[in-house]
């Protein structure tokens, strides 16, 4: 990883990141990378992937309407809101 | 030379369940902005989605329905990106293992033929895959304020998306797909199938090759196609633009763009909008989803009728033609309807497939209705079609009945009787008309008899004049032929 390559995943995740703290950043993340690569090696052709640590399913829920209007609640979190509205910078289309 | 286009589409569906997929805030469209949005829609710190049994019953449905293998076991992943609408910073959708894979749909188009007709085409689509996944909110450009507004109601509301393969060849096949796959998911009563409210909404991918190249040439994405008719208009747009683009030396670039309905055109979005790098990975707040056979076989057995067994049904039982049989069961209302005339008109199923597609469908299609809209119902149109049938109405009669069924003046025996429109065949009040046309028209009856066979027409006009137009021509026809012949 090099210094474009942290810029571009920082960039993705919208985190600010200090200029002097990048070498950094791509030595470990290349490291992370080295690690995965060397686990790649292993022979894994057997083994299912695990998408969740958890041995359990997804409990499903009745298609019920339980929640009420609490917009002025959640709304006293908001930084600015019109008309119901939450609002934002600018966003064009 | 001779290009080849190529074009794949994606579908989203958002499906009826009333409470969201992950939430249980309502999905009711059309309500005051950010009423119908929860804590797990807001995506606050601290909550858990827990997943709609609804939604995924519809999405099995729609599976089953396209022959599809249903997923024993699904995984939801996170697909990260930045946008005002959506407030988690990621869109909850199934990446690697969806719950739908591997179906087909078939599909028919018209198209012009060798000769003047049109040639009926048909083929089989593939369907990749339909994957379950959350809607995102909506941005309200108009100014508040020189800022966006943001409406989170949509937030979390079930959608299906739809992936076929790239099995379509020009922009009709591609409509008679897409109306195919709207006119599933209503029979199915998934979705409802609502483009104006964006229920039912299309991307579609399209890249050009030279024909009989196996090698696809480089797409491009074409969004904001809400209407049949968008879909069809931007296709050819972009097909043409790329064959251009690709004739004139240039490459076609791989983006994404915007149809511009105005304009007639397509445009290509900002490149900053189209970070195209979501990042996908298992969302660890929602487990694998697990649907055994007992599950998927419940749902198989809650399927109605779906459109191509009706389809052959109606063929079969009421002796349609492919193509009526087709139009008639092209919705699911317009193929109740359809059933409720015939049954209402005493099984008249040709007359009644007739006066639906050319008189119904006529006056609908003026003050721009839909069937289900109709001011005339099943019963009155079965009733005016069974008065047909049994020789009450002659067809000119019967037109004067529908204007006034429309206008809502009741049923067709009401203003039968009302208007005195009953028909006469009385053979003996028809011959009465006949003895007076030819007795005040000695020169014409000795002409006709001389052999100018056009004058026939002259005095069945004064017949049908005669009895206000409610003679039977046939029967007025057969007898002149006999009296003028005597």
């Amino acid at each position: 990883m090099d210094k474009a390559d942290v810029e571009k995943i920082a960039h993705l995740a919208r985190l600010a990141i200090d200029q002097k703290d990048i070498a950094r950043y791509a030595r470990d993340l290349s490291n992370i990378l080295d690690l995965v690569k060397q686990m790649e090696k292993v022979e894994t052709n057997e083994v299912i992937p695990m998408s969740h640590p958890l041995d359990a399913t997804q409990r499903l829920r009745p298609d019920e309407i339980t929640e009420t209007n609490q917009r002025e609640h959640f709304q006293k979190n908001a930084p600015l809101v019109d008309t119901g509205l939450y609002l934002v910078p600018k966003v064009i289309e | 030379m001779n290009w080849e286009s190529v074009i794949g589409l994606e579908i989203h569906a958002q499906l009826a369940t009333n409470s969201k997929i992950f939430s249980g805030a309502s999905t009711r469209y059309g309500g005051e902005p950010n009423t119908q949005a929860c804590a797990v829609d807001l995506g606050l710190p601290g909550v858990l989605p827990v997943l709609n049994r609804e939604a995924v019953s519809m999405a099995v449905k729609f599976g089953l329905a396209t022959a599809s293998t249903i997923a024993s076991r699904s995984v939801f992943a996170r697909k990260n990106y930045f946008y005002p609408d959506l407030p988690k910073g990621y869109q909850i959708s199934q990446y690697e293992l969806p719950i739908v894979q591997g179906g087909h749909l078939d599909i028919q188009w018209e198209e012009a033929g060798s000769g003047s007709e049109s040639e009926t085409k048909s083929k089989r689509v593939g369907i990749t895959r339909a994957h379950l996944e959350e809607d995102a909110g909506k941005s309200l450009h108009e100014d508040f304020q020189g800022m966006t507004g943001v409406d989170l109601n949509r937030a979390g509301t079930p959608l299906i998306e739809i992936v076929s393969e790239p099995d379509m060849r020009s922009a009709r096949e591609a409509v008679a797909y897409m109306r195919k796959i709207h006119a599933l998911v209503r029979y199915l009563e998934i979705c409802d199938g609502n483009m104006q409210e964006g229920s039912f909404r299309c991307d579609a991918n399209i890249s050009i090759r030279p024909k009989g190249d196996e090698k696809l040439g480089t797409r491009t994405e074409l969004k904001n196609l809400n209407s049949f008719r968008f879909v069809e208009r931007a296709i050819e747009y972009e097909i043409e633009r790329q064959i251009d683009v690709l004739e004139t030396g240039g490459k076609v670039i791989q983006e994404t763009r915007l149809y511009d309905p105005d304009n007639n055109e397509t445009r290509p979005m900002r490149s900053k909008e189209e970070a195209n790098d979501y990042r996908y990975f298992p969302d660890p707040d929602l487990l694998p989803v697990v649907v055994d056979a007992d599950f998927v076989e419940n749902i198989r057995d809650t399927l109605p009728e779906l459109p191509d067994a009706k389809k052959s049904r109606f063929e079969s039982e009421y002796g349609l033609s492919p193509i009526d049989a087709g139009l008639l069961t092209s919705g699911r209302e317009l193929a109740e309807f359809y059933e409720k005339t015939v049954t209402a008109s005493g099984g008249q199923a040709k007359l009644s497939a007739n006066w639906i597609m050319v008189e119904l469908a006529g006056a609908l299609n003026k003050v721009g209705m839909d069937i289900t809209e109709s001011p005339v119902d099943a019963g009155m149109l079965g009733g005016l079609t069974r008065r047909i049938a049994d020789g009450t109405l002659s067809g000119k009669l019967a037109k004067q009945v529908f204007d006034a069924m429309w206008k809502g003046e009741g049923h067709a025996d009401d203003i039968i009787d009302a208007k005195g429109l009953r028909q006469v065949t009385d053979t003996g009040e028809i011959d009465g008309l006949i003895d007076e046309a030819i007795a005040n028209n000695p020169a014409q009856v000795a002409q006709y008899r001389a052999g100018k066979d056009k004058l026939l027409g002259f005095f069945v006009g004064l017949i049908m004049k005669a009895s206000k137009g409610k003679a039977n021509p046939g029967k007025v026809n057969e007898r002149l032929r006999t009296k003028l012949s005597e």
